[in-house]
């Protein structure tokens, strides 16, 4: 027999973490995905951050449109609270549930299609908005699930599996959010666990609009010679700014590196960011010199990765919108039916 | 570190736990296979090839294979790989028709066996059909040495021994039963092309303590009492027995007692209860019949009156580690205690005596008066004679005693061909894939859940009633079934391909047990220590692959608990993981 799921067995030492649940309990379906898709690499980062920040499963919900990558949140996470939307309509649906719950950690999964195809207006705003989430496109270049066409964020002269070579100009998601105004911008590679899995963190722990572009090779349908999103492009082309550590609320911070060579920012959360310099005096709180970094780089052929922005004093939505703290579901006759007194109170002050 | 030489056939065998720890190197999840799909007689084949009793040794084997079995690491307890070899025993169809042919023209070479016990059968079971004229002599009227007059009736069923000694007495070696050599010397003299001693550690060791002389009536020797009620001579026991000693002789003796008539029948033992020699599962058995085990008590004296036993006294002690380590057992100063019975059954140890073969004949002896013999030829000193079993290295059990037969017979082969005896035969070995197509094995990769299942026994009741009934009931096929999905498939070996791997993770993300590893090389104690899980141990080699081309990296898997579940494979993109079947077949005499 075969395509059979995970044996429930796990290594002797598999340690629990402060919750009692072992990294296994994070995992969710078996994936049905292509063997050796990128987009379960990033699953298994995703287990492996929740894990790592303690995160009761049922406090998450996750959320995506439609696409290989927006498959994969029944793959990790069995015991969080999912939602697949239609094609490109993520960023709306989630934008709903958070204002409707605020007291849930939303992960938005989403693909190049997903975002940057349809999706491209959704997206948009729910950057600008600040809506806070965890935004994650796994983005491999083409439509994994319907066979592999160019996506929008393909390169220009990247070849398809056919020879086809594409003319038209990609989107950069990045550089995007940035000009939109996401408080937390982030590159990632998902053959680069080490880097990836600290970004997720740090996304999770930040409070405003994180998005992380994931760099996720199709090996179905792009991981040829002259595809720019393939595992040897990316490993060649690959410029990470920084190396990112999260240091949980409370514990203590262990300094291993040369003074000056590291930079520090505290998120609302209470956990520390330790950035360790790759690119010299590149400062991950400055949003136009990020931008400037990203489009120079993107000029001479290299794929800048790492935590490229963030804003660790931004606000959200409902800050914005100065909403009510507690979850619409939990708000009683009284308060959601003030009564003829409080609506003459408000036409009066209206008049 | 460097590449894994995985052509060297230790690397795969060492995978194989079972089979490693088996002496006579049993391919074990082979034949469990075979015996979830109903083969029993292919499975009895395999057994019986490697192992030469797979009934006898399906009900009563030492088991070394269990405490090696990996699923003891990934989950608690081994397959029963023992009882397993009695499901295929007892529910294989014939199998005469397998069997070798007794050779159809001699090869003009006489051999002389010296005691019919597993050693020698086995030298004959790998003789004899190559022609060879074998000559088993023994004191007893049948064969089957130990396993037939010390292992007591209610574990091994005669019929049983009756069975599979006789699928090699059909082999068409001349029996001479009933007939003691008496003289090494006179048996050379017989021009013989070779000589085996395959004569076992007869002599129980006694106790001389005060009153030891004058109760000797209600004082026995253990191997001795247990021989003397296999073959009907005893049918009796008092009504309170002490049984001394700690070891598996001990627990027969307690075991028989109880059903013959021993109703308070204690085990009493000078060590602790971890440290006796009996196997968990004898003390088990032993526990579970009502006898109490009482430890730390070093017997004194055995009490009598007017030439009657009345009981044996006893010094209280405990183990204390001296400074340089070593356990010693000292009085903790409170009175002696005394327990009183009807009978003694003296258990506390089994000797070699050769009494028989005269000290000029070339045979060196060593200080404690075993002969010199070598581990790996089997030869004495003597290029003609041959050791082998108890005989050669002192007390061990019928496996090893297999094992050393086998060796042996490819010895004597080669002796007698004029060749280096210690020049030894590699193993046969084969390494084939199991993909069968995208997602298809050809083997159950599905890791089983099932706790291990326990052997249903007889009533308690009916099974104290009679020393012959065997107490023991076997798996039937649907548990033997249950009992065989548990196995691993350990020989299913996952081969990796390093030019294939395009370094996408996703076997290491896939594997349940944290096996795989990328990362740069290193020695092999710095790698340990950093993969997905810690590599803690040593015993189980890591597969070191040559850098990857992508990144320079090399893969490291950690074989200690990886399931064979395949998963890796599955899910490579490439075919860089393969699912790959590694059979090594021991070589015997026959092709030596
Ligand atoms: C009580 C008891 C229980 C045991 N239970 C188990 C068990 O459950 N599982 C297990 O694996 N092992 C068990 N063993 C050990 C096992 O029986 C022996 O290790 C094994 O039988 C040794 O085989 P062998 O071929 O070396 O010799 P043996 O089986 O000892 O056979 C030697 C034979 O040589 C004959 N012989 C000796 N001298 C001469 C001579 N001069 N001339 C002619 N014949 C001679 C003897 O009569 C005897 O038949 C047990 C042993 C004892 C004492
Ligand atoms: C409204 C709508 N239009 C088109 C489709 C067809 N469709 C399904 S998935 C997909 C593209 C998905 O691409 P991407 O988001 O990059 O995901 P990937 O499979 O590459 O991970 C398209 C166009 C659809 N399902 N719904
Ligand atoms: S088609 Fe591409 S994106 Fe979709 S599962 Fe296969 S490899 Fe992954
Ligand atoms: S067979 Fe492969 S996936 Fe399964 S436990 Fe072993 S290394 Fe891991
Ligand atoms: S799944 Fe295959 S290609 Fe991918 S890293 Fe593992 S061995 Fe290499
Ligand atoms: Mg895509």
């Amino acid at each position: 027999m075969t395509y059979i799921t995970k044996p429930r067995l796990h290594h002797p030492l598999l340690q629990p973490n402060a919750l009692g649940f072992t990294r296994r309990d994070y995992e969710g379906k078996v994936s049905t995905l292509c063997a050796g898709c990128g987009h379960d690499s990033i699953s298994a980062a995703i287990i492996q951050a929740c894990f790592d920040l303690d995160l009761p499963p049922h406090r998450l919900a996750k959320l995506s449109g439609i696409g290989c990558s927006s498959k994969t949140p029944d793959y990790f996470l069995g015991g969080a609270h999912g939602f697949n939307s239609v094609h490109g309509r993520m960023p709306s649906v989630l934008t709903g549930a958070n204002l409707a719950n605020r007291e849930l950690i939303y992960l938005g999964v989403s693909g190049d299609g997903d975002s940057a195809s349809i999706g491209l207006g959704q997206f948009a705003h729910a950057m600008r908005r600040g809506v806070n989430m965890t935004y994650i496109v796994e983005n491999n270049g083409v439509y994994g699930l319907t066979k592999g066409q160019f996506s929008a964020t393909s390169d220009k002269g990247s070849k398809s599996k056919k020879g086809v070579v594409n003319h038209d100009q990609p989107i950069e998601l990045v550089g995007l959010a940035l000009q939109l105004g996401a408080s937390f911008v982030a590159r990632g590679f998902s053959g680069d666990k080490a880097q990836l899995v600290p970004l997720i963190k740090a996304a999770i722990g930040h409070k405003g609009a994180a998005f992380i572009d994931v760099i996720s090779p199709c090996v179905q349908f792009n991981n040829h010679p002259g595809s720019t999103k393939s595992f040897d492009y990316v490993r060649e082309h690959n410029a990470a700014v920084n190396r990112l550590d999260v240091i949980a609320p409370r514990k203590e911070i262990v300094v291993d590196y040369e003074p000056g060579s590291v930079e520090r920012v505290a998120q609302h959360d209470g956990s520390v960011l330790t950035l360790r310099k790759l690119a010299a005096d590149y400062d991950p709180t400055d949003r136009a010199a990020a931008i400037t970094h990203l489009q120079a780089h993107q000029a001479i052929g290299e794929i800048v990765t790492g935590l490229l922005y963030v804003d660790p004093a931004a606000r959200d939505l409902h800050d914005y919108l100065g909403t009510v703290e507690t979850p619409l579901n939990r708000l009683g006759d009284a308060e959601l039916t003030p009564g003829a007194r409080a609506l003459a109170a408000i036409n009066q002050s209206l008049r | 570190m460097e590449p894994t030489n995985i052509e060297a056939p230790e690397y795969f065998h060492k995978v194989v736990d079972c089979q490693w720890a088996c002496p006579a190197h049993t391919p074990v999840p082979e034949y469990i296979r075979m015996i979830a799909e109903g083969r029993y007689a292919d499975a009895y084949m395999v057994n019986w090839k490697s192992n030469v009793f797979p009934g006898i040794l399906g009900r009563t084997c030492d088991r070394p294979c269990e405490p090696a079995c990996r699923r003891v690491r990934v989950e608690d307890e081994p397959v029963a790989i023992c009882r397993l070899k009695r499901v295929a025993a007892d529910n294989k169809e014939p199998i005469e028709d397998r069997l070798p042919r007794p050779a159809a023209t001699p090869n003009g070479k006489r051999i002389a066996c010296v005691g019919a016990g597993p050693a020698s059968l086995t030298v004959a079971r790998d003789l004899a059909p190559m022609g060879y004229r074998v000559e088993i002599f023994d004191a007893d009227a049948k064969a089957g040495g130990m396993i037939r007059s010390q292992i007591p009736r209610f574990r091994l069923p005669e019929s049983v021994i009756d069975e599979e000694v006789g699928y090699i007495t059909g082999l068409g070696p001349v029996m001479r039963l009933g007939e003691r050599v008496e003289s090494l010397g006179a048996l050379l003299k017989e021009d013989y092309d070779a000589i085996f001693v395959g004569c076992g550690a007869p002599r129980g060791r006694d106790l001389d303590l005060p009153g030891r002389q004058e109760a000797a009536a209600n004082i026995h020797i253990g191997i001795d009492w247990l021989s003397s009620v296999s073959f009907g001579h005893i049918t009796r026991i008092g009504r309170r027995v002490i049984v001394l000693g700690g070891g598996n002789t001990a627990m027969d003796c307690c075991r028989t007692s109880r059903r013959l008539g021993g109703e308070a029948v204690k085990v009493i033992v000078r060590s602790g209860f971890d440290e006796m020699k009996a196997s968990p599962w004898e003390k088990e058995d032993a526990m579970h019949e009502d006898i109490p085990i009482l430890n730390f008590l070093v017997p004194k004296a055995f009490t009598h009156e007017a030439g009657r036993l009345t009981g044996v006294t006893f010094e209280p002690v405990e183990a204390v580690v001296d400074e340089a380590g070593r356990r010693r057992l000292v009085p903790i100063g409170e009175a002696d205690v005394h327990h009183a019975c009807d009978d003694v059954l003296v258990a506390v140890g089994q000797e070699n005596a050769f009494p028989w073969i005269e000290r000029d004949i070339g045979i060196e002896f060593d200080d404690w008066g075993m002969p010199v013999v070598s581990e790996v030829s089997f030869a004495s000193t003597n290029p003609k004679v041959f050791f082998g079993g108890d005989a050669a290295f002192g007390p061990k059990n019928i496996i090893w005693a297999v094992a050393h037969g086998h060796d042996a017979a490819i010895s004597i082969h080669r002796h007698c061909r004029g060749e280096d005896v210690t020049v030894r035969p590699a193993p046969g070995v084969t390494l084939v894939s199991q993909k069968m197509g995208i997602h298809e094995w050809s083997y159950d990769n599905d890791v089983s859940n099932d706790a291990r299942f326990r052997v249903p026994l007889r009533p308690k009741a009916e099974a104290l009633g009679n020393v012959k009934l065997e107490v023991e009931l076997g798996f039937d096929a649907a548990v033997g079934f249950h009992e065989a999905q548990r196995c691993l498939n350990c020989d299913i070996e996952t081969v990796f391909a390093e030019p294939l791997c395009i370094e996408c993770d996703a076997c290491v993300d896939i594997c349940p047990m944290d096996c795989i590893t990328f990362t740069a090389n290193g020695p092999e104690a710095d790698l340990r220590e950093r993969l997905s899980a810690p590599a803690l141990n040593a015993a189980q080699d890591l597969y070191v692959s040559a850098p990857l081309g992508g990144t320079g990296r090399v893969m490291v898997k950690d074989e200690d608990v990886c399931l064979h579940c395949g998963l890796c494979a599955e899910r490579c993109p490439t075919g860089a993981w393969d699912m790959r079947k590694f059979l090594l077949d021991m070589t015997h005499a026959e092709a030596a």
